[in-house]
Order: C-alpha cells, then structure tokens, then sequence
C-alpha cells in the first residue's frame, strides 16, 4: 500500500469532499492501483534530464501594464447564487 | 539574569504600485465601489487565463535588488490551494520553490550595534479581496476588487533577537523600499503587512524552539508589541514546565493579547502545484543590470554621505534619510544654504511634528525648499527672531506663502533698532521692580525673566540680545 484510508480522508477534508466509509475504502484501493502504476516511472534513468515546469515551449509571456474595461458590476455578480450591495454574498466564514 | 533567547523571522507582503493587476488589466485603485474593478480573470471564471504584468517582474527585481539580492535566471509561479472566500479560484498563484529572488539582506542599528539581517526569497503573488463580515450574520459579503493586485512577499532569515530588532528591520525596509518607488508601503492602508514567526530557546542553543506565527499587527509599534506579548508567553508557558504549541495566533491591538486561530499543520497543506496556466519567467542579466540602473542611490548610502560632506550627526542623518521625500527635500534646500544642522534641526522639528500630526509626506504639503531656505536666511540675517521664525514657518506651511511676503505683510520684523527697544525696557523696568531688585542683588535668572517681558510686550518681534545687552546697561 502507498497511501492509506487516513491519507485519503485527509486529502478529501482538505478538497471539502465528503466521503463515505465505503467510498474511502473504494479510493484507497484504487489510488493505491494508480500509484502502483505511476511507480514504472520510478525504472527511467532520469539523471539528466530536468523537472518539467511547464509542457509548452513558451516563456516570458507578458502584458503591459495598461488598464482594460472591467466587467460592468451587474455582469460580475450575474451568477451569483446571492448578493448583497454589489458584493457576494458567501456562508459566514471566520478565520 | 537572561535564560532565554527569542528568535523571531518575519514575512512581509508589499503591494506594488502597478496601473494593473498582476494577471488581468484590471486597475489596482484603492477605495473604489465593490466589485467594479474585476474581470473574468480575477473572478476566477471557467476559462479565463492570467497573463503576467511586465511591470510586476521589474518591480519585484527592483525592490530585490535594493535588498541586495541574487536573481535566478529561472523563476515560476504555482498554485496555493486553499478554500476561503477571499480569492474566488479556491487558490492563490503564487510561487513556491522557485522564486523569483533569493539571498539577500539589509542592515539594521539597534542601540548603536550594527547587523545584517538575511533575506531569504522575495516572491511574486496576487492579493487576495476583502470579506466583510457584517454583524451577527450568518454570512459574509466578498468585494473582489483587491483580488490580483499584485504583492511580493519578503521572508526574512530568523535572524531577528527582539521585538525591537524586529521594528528596525520593518523600519529599514520600509524605507529602502520607499526608496525605489515600487510601492507606497503604508502599513496603515494596507500596502505593507507583517507577518511574524517566533519562538524562545534556551541561551546557547542553536536548535530552534517550537514557533508561533502572529497575524494581525497592524502598525510598527503593534508588531513590538505583539512580539513582546508573545516573548513573554512562550517563557512562561517553559518556565512552567509546558510545551508551546505552533499554531497562528492574531494580534488583538485593543486588549494588547494575542489569540490562538488555528493549528498550522491543518491549514499549511496547502498542496503546491505549478500553475499550468503561466508559463516560466526568464531573467537574463541583461534585464537585471537594465533594472539596477534605475535604482536611486539607497538611505545607507545617503546617510554615509550627510555625515561625511555635511558633518550631520549620525541620528540626523537616519532621520532624514529614512523617508525619500524628506532626503530630496534636504538635499534640495541645501543646494541653496549652508548650515546642514540647522537645516536638519527644523526637518526633525517642527516640520516632522506637523507632518506626523497630519500624517503626510514633505511632498504632500505647500511647503518647499525655497520657502524653509529663506526662512532660515530671514533668521540668519536678523530680520526675524528665532520666536517669529515659527510663527512665519505656522503660516507659510497653511498658506504656501513665502516667508518674505509674511513676514511683511504682518510686520514682523525684528525691532533692532535701540531706540524703539530702549522705550519697551524702560517700560517693564518700570512695571517690574521686584525682578529688578533681585537681579541687583545677584541673582542672575531674575534678567531672564525682564528679557520674557520685553519680548512679550514687543510681540516676539524684539532682538533677544540686544534686549539683553540693554537691560545690562540699565540696572
């Protein structure tokens, strides 16, 4: 086993899932089973080749710094399930 | 005698003074309606794709560079996971191994004593919108308009010994940052925030205790004593036998006490990823030694020189040169004066005193170098004494005037002319014969109090020596 059904219950309190005791169990085994599978990497001689940041050929892609319209505020707030005072409106959270 | 000592690291964020965001063209403007200054990209709607504000980069390098950083050739930016409704994406692009600079330091003097502090990365991030948590309600409101303004975060190395090391520091770089004109770094408006982490070891050790991290200071004087509370927590809870536990705790400047949030090992998990959807940044040293050009020459080396081509006091010279504004304005009245301290005494003085009850900049007031330097010079040559001097300095820093104009305009000057002043000592002689028996039997204070007389009834407008001289020749 690489991971175990804390590693998962954990993983899906950080991503705000809820999953049952069946579910869990049914994760654990199958990401286990892509693990397992991921590990045929671990056979490649890597020594020489870098950490791939990013799959395009692309760098240094910039915009100048030069303001745009924004979006009218009605549009912003559109699909929004509720709003008050131009704001969103989101369950009370706390820090 | 000293058991312990506090080792405390801090985590600066700085808002940039960009026109737009760090990844979408949206104006950064404080203070705007609720949600106008949002787009699809800092909304976080399905789809939409940053692109990276040039002048984000360069100003991030600039302010490194001041701190005497290096600039990797290579930097990224990753994902910061986290679910909290002030950044709508459930993540902060931000950049994790692999900043954009690294190494540097600044130099700090606390009671005279010289120290480098190390600054370990400084990196590139988008700041978050602001919530506003009305009342007892069960909810709270979201205004995105903050969200994306670009920040660089600043990480120092755990180099800092006390709160009062710790001010200095945020101080120093306050000012350095000032300096290059990358931000307005005003703590009170937000664009500069500090976070602290902290922690006690026995004296002697090198391993470090078990740390908390402060949130929520919000002035340089909270952050003293934010880490002074919590200096005094951690010594009590391991004089006890206790053990400290890491977690954040938030500053609560009202009841001057510090208070648990959350444990960090829950929230920090925050599961770094690099953003597909920005590509690498390459710094080539062409652009780095293009970007040091710009950097004006930085408050150490200003005060080196106050000292050495002015013969300002050291105190003065940090003083002055701490704030830019104030440095150009010094450097700006002495291309037209000679005498630097008397320069600096009325900077640190009055002007500084009026600037600091108001809470402006030199440069945000009336007043110019012109009008300080011939103030001075009206001083220098007698027209005015050094008690209209103020009067004169109280209306040109209301008014604009230039002092001359005021100064004839209230006829206010110095009465040097023996004969009028002659007429006002015989009058308080007259009025105050008990003083003048007692400077005739020796005591010597009793003339200090005849000279208070004739400079009142004279409206501040006589000659203090001269007055003096001609109460001498008179008793």
């Amino acid at each position: 086993m690489k991971i175990g059904k804390n590693d998962v219950a954990h993983v899906a309190n950080l991503a705000k899932l809820k999953l049952s005791e069946a579910e869990t169990e049914q994760y654990t085994e199958e990401l286990n089973r892509v693990l397992t599978y991921i590990e045929n990497l671990d056979h490649l001689d890597t020594e020489d080749v870098l950490p791939t940041v990013h799959v395009l050929p692309l760098q240094n892609v910039f915009r100048e710094d030069e303001t745009h319209l924004c979006l009218p505020r009605e549009e912003a707030l559109a699909n929004a399930p509720e709003t008050e005072d131009g704001m969103f409106r989101v369950p009370r959270v706390i820090d | 005698m000293r058991k312990y000592e506090t080792v405390i690291g801090l985590e600066v964020h700085v808002e940039l003074a960009t026109k737009t965001k760090i990844f979408c063209s949206c104006p950064t403007e404080f203070g705007k309606d609720a949600n106008t200054h949002v787009c699809p990209v800092c909304l976080g709607f399905p789809g939409a794709l940053p692109v990276l504000n040039k002048r984000a980069v360069e100003f991030a390098i600039k302010a490194a560079l001041a701190l005497n950083c290096e600039i990797p050739r290579f930097s990224k930016f990753d994902r910061k996971n986290y679910f909290y409704p002030d950044l709508p994406k459930a993540y902060q692009t931000s950049q994790y191994d692999l900043p954009v600079a690294v190494n540097g330091y600044l130099e700090i003097e606390v009671e005279g004593v010289k120290k480098k502090i190390g600054i370990t990365r400084v990196h590139l991030e988008e700041d978050a919108g602001k919530l506003i948590h009305a009342g007892f309600a069960d909810y709270s409101l979201a205004d995105y308009n903050r969200a994306g303004v670009p920040l660089i975060e600043i990480v120092s190395e755990p180099d800092l010994r006390s709160p009062a090391e710790a001010k200095a520091y945020l101080e120093k770089l306050k000012s350095i940052i000032q300096y290059t004109g990358v931000s307005d770094v005003k703590m009170e408006e937000g664009s500069l925030r500090c976070d602290a982490n902290i922690s006690i070891r026995p004296l002697g050790s090198t391993k470090f205790g078990t740390r908390t991290e402060i949130k929520n200071m919000n002035s340089f004087k909270a952050v003293e004593r934010g880490l002074a509370y919590e200096v005094a927590r951690h010594t009590e809870i391991v004089e006890s036998g206790g053990q400290v536990v890491q977690e954040t705790r938030r500053w609560d400047e009202s009841k001057g006490k510090t208070f648990a949030m959350r444990s960090k090992e829950e929230a920090d998990d925050y599961r770094y990823f690099p953003d597909p959807d920005l590509v690498p940044v390459i710094v080539e040293p062409a652009w780095v030694e293009e970007i040091r050009r710009t950097l004006p020459e930085m408050p150490d080396s200003r005060q080196a020189r106050y000292i050495s081509e002015w013969g300002l006091p050291a105190y003065d010279a940090a003083v002055i040169t701490a704030s830019k504004a104030m440095a150009d304005f010094f450097e700006a009245a002495m291309a037209d004066y000679h005498d630097a301290k008397a320069m600096a005494n009325w900077l640190m003085g009055e002007i500084a005193k009026h600037l600091n009850a108001e809470g402006l900049e030199i440069t945000e007031t009336k007043l110019t170098p012109a009008h300080l330097v011939e103030l001075l010079k009206l001083q220098d040559n007698g027209t005015i004494s050094g008690k209209i001097a103020k009067t004169v300095f109280e209306e040109m820093f209301s008014s604009g005037k230039m002092p001359g104009e005021i100064v004839k305009e209230k006829g206010l000057v110095q009465i040097t002319d023996e004969g009028a002043l002659a007429a006002i000592v015989d009058e308080v002689i007259a009025n105050n014969p008990k003083s003048v028996e007692d400077y005739k039997n020796g005591k010597e204070k009793a003339i200090g109090f005849l000279v208070g007389q004739v400079m009142k009834l004279s409206k501040g407008k006589a000659n203090p020596a001269l007055v003096n001289k001609l109460l001498r020749e008179k008793l």
